[in-house]
């Protein structure tokens, strides 16, 4: 039988699904064991009782010195910046993406200005941005929003191009107004694109707001990593970077779910 | 359908993979500890270590290496922070750092850390600057803009506690170096601790007011070039030619002489300002270019009482390791063979050895 034809069973499939992680973490251990045991003070790769006692530190306790709950409070400080940063960017991206692929004036004057926006690499903006808002929450946010925004109106514009031709006009063969049109036959029509759009703009949010948070910050994940990586505190850093792993993970089965619940028929789309 | 034997090697070919990978993360670290011929040092752009950069550009350490029959090679990192991991992680032999960061990243990370040569403090290089304040005490209840753990850090502690105030009476808020000018002129940015080229620029601006800076706590932030004990003793020869290294480059930059001045030009091109620029920074900067000197410095009781500083610093901002109970975890050899803090776990040492060959001319 051909490789390509050959499907593993269920119990299989499941063993296959978890190998690549055992591996990593067998990995881990066996690297870890070795250089603890050439050093037991070594920081690199803490042992998996260093990373327990680390996580203890950082979420099940307050911090000595400020009284704060470590990972609850950076979490909200991140968690915070991003909602508002992927908010806007969501927002703009719905507006002047819709604009812009229905309406060839705008798209005229538009759209060789965004698909020129979403080539600056926002990170090099960096300074410009600390400069002009300042170090406050402002500037991290319109990091983000400028990091995804060009990106998600690019490909709304791009999807409200693609629907049928036939179907507008068959919409103004009913009368219906460019208004109409809009709202009734694209809206509806782009919305859960908009959605995957933004599940595909996490990780790049992400990065975003971490290297904003690495420049200036007193608390949030990224402003944490930066900082303890100072003195290499492994056992705060990982934990860390498995949370906002497992954040952004979340976020991403969240806001699909979402777009099933909400569009079901996108589902079929796809399929299709 | 199901293929056991496949699945079996499969199962076999990832453990080796694991393996493997294991492996390499761990021995990434462990090519050391006998002798060898082939040395890594790492430095990062700084006034006091501008001169290995040029050693390395202009053959002074090729010659020292050949003399010893060994092979050195020298990489500049862009990060200061990176290249003390990575000397950690044990990537390289040694590295350029300060007296404060080698007790709080190699030292407390276990690896066994000597200073093999001691090139400079801080003489004004660290400075305290603030908007609209013409004293120090002005900066209570500011937000201050530093690098936190670094010796900014150090030096805004030892500064409130020259007026009586503490931490308690302003709020940090980290700041990364490079955007330290940018930063001081927004609005919401009223003091700042930071170092040269930044401390310079940034006193220089208007309404700007260097408050305090590290003349006032002399001998205090010290830069190093640390090597692994380990390999030092392995290899004493290593040690040797990093001091030929350090005191041949030196002389020649201190030389009255049109070398001498091409010298500072290329220093000062390397670390992004000109001959001038660079000459400024110097003069607030304690060079030892004489070996004698910086054998009296190691050697005199000041270093201890900066070192019981040092530590106390570090200890109280939970650097010597969350499990440390005391300022003393970490113990810290002086070239006396006086030892501060816990004799069972020296990891940081400070000695005369190679300083005091290079002033014999022994090299």
């Amino acid at each position: 039988m051909r490789w390509i034809n050959r499907r593993p069973r269920r119990g299989a499939e499941m063993l296959l699904l978890c190998l690549p992680f055992a591996a990593l973490v067998a990995a881990y251990l066996i690297g870890s064991a070795i250089r603890l045991d050439a050093n037991p003070a070594d920081k690199l790769l803490p042992s998996p009782a260093q990373l327990w006692a680390g996580i203890q530190r950082i979420a099940l306790m307050p911090d000595p010195r400020t009284g704060e709950w470590l990972l609850w409070s950076d979490t909200a400080a991140s968690l915070m910046r991003l909602a508002a940063g992927l908010g806007i960017a969501t927002v703009i991206a719905l507006l002047l993406g819709m604009a812009v692929g229905l309406l060839p004036y705008l798209r005229a004057s538009l759209g060789a200005f965004v698909a020129f926006l979403s080539m600056v690499p926002p990170l090099a903006l960096l300074p410009i941005l600390f400069i002009t808002l300042g170090l406050g929450e402002a500037a991290k946010i319109c990091l983000i929003v400028i990091g995804v925004a060009p990106i998600m109106t690019r490909d709304l514009a791009l999807r409200v191009h693609e629907i049928p031709r036939e179907m507008i006009v068959k919409a103004e063969t009913l009368s219906a107004s460019t208004w109409l049109i809009a709202l009734r036959v694209v809206l509806p029509q782009v919305l859960p694109r908009l959605l995957t759009s933004l599940r595909l703009q996490l990780g790049p949010a992400f990065l975003f707001l971490i290297a904003a948070e690495a420049i200036s910050a007193d608390a949030g994940l990224g402003y944490r990593i930066f900082l303890v990586r100072r003195y290499l505190a492994m056992d705060v850093i990982f934990p860390y970077v498995a949370w906002i792993t497992l954040l952004a993970v979340l976020a991403d089965i969240a806001i699909d779910r979402l777009r099933s619940r909400v569009f079901p028929w996108s589902d079929l789309e796809r399929g299709a | 359908m199901h293929d056991p034997d496949f699945h079996r090697d499969f199962c076999r070919a990832r453990l080796i993979g694991a393996v493997t990978l294991g492996l390499c993360l761990a021995v990434a670290g462990h090519a050391r500890a006998e002798e060898k011929t082939d040395f890594k040092v790492a430095w990062s752009i700084y006034a006091g270590w501008m001169p290995w950069g040029y050693a390395a550009d202009n053959g002074i350490v090729q010659k020292w290496a050949d003399k010893y029959g060994i092979a050195i090679e020298v990489t500049q990192f862009n990060d200061y922070v990176e290249s003390m991991n990575q000397f950690t992680a044990g990537g390289y032999d040694a590295v350029t750092l300060t007296n404060m960061d080698g007790l709080s990243i190699p030292a407390a990370g276990g690896v066994d850390t000597t200073a093999v040569i001691v090139g400079d403090f801080s003489a004004g290089n660290d400075a305290v600057i603030l908007k609209d304040g013409t004293a120090l005490t002005d900066i209570a209840g500011r937000p201050v803009n530093l690098v936190e753990f670094s010796v900014s850090h150090y030096l805004l502690a030892r500064a409130l506690d020259s007026v009586g105030l503490s931490e308690r009476d302003v709020s940090i808020v980290n700041t990364a170096d490079p955007d330290m000018v940018g930063a001081f002129q927004t609005p919401d940015v009223t003091a700042m601790v930071t170092w040269n080229p930044m401390a310079s620029e940034i006193a220089a601006l208007p309404g700007a007011t260097k408050v305090f800076d590290s003349a006032q706590i002399p001998g205090e932030i010290i830069d190093l070039m640390v090597a692994n004990t380990e390999v030092l003793q392995d290899n004493p020869d290593f040690g040797k030619a990093l001091a030929g290294i350090w005191y041949e480059t030196t002389a020649l930059m201190v030389a009255d002489t049109p070398e001498g001045a091409a010298a500072r030009a290329a220093m000062g091109a390397a670390s992004g300002t000109d001959g001038a620029g660079y000459e400024a920074q110097l003069a607030a900067t304690r060079l030892f270019d004489k070996p004698a000197e910086a054998v009296a410095f190691v050697n005199s009781p000041d270093l201890a009482t900066t070192m019981d500083h040092v530590r106390g610093f570090l200890f109280d901002k939970g650097l010597l390791g969350p499990t440390a109970p005391s300022a003393d975890a970490v113990g810290i050899e002086l070239p006396s063979g006086q030892v501060l803090g816990d004799g069972a776990n020296v990891k940081l040492r400070f000695t005369d050895d190679w300083m005091q060959m290079a002033a014999d001319g022994a090299l």
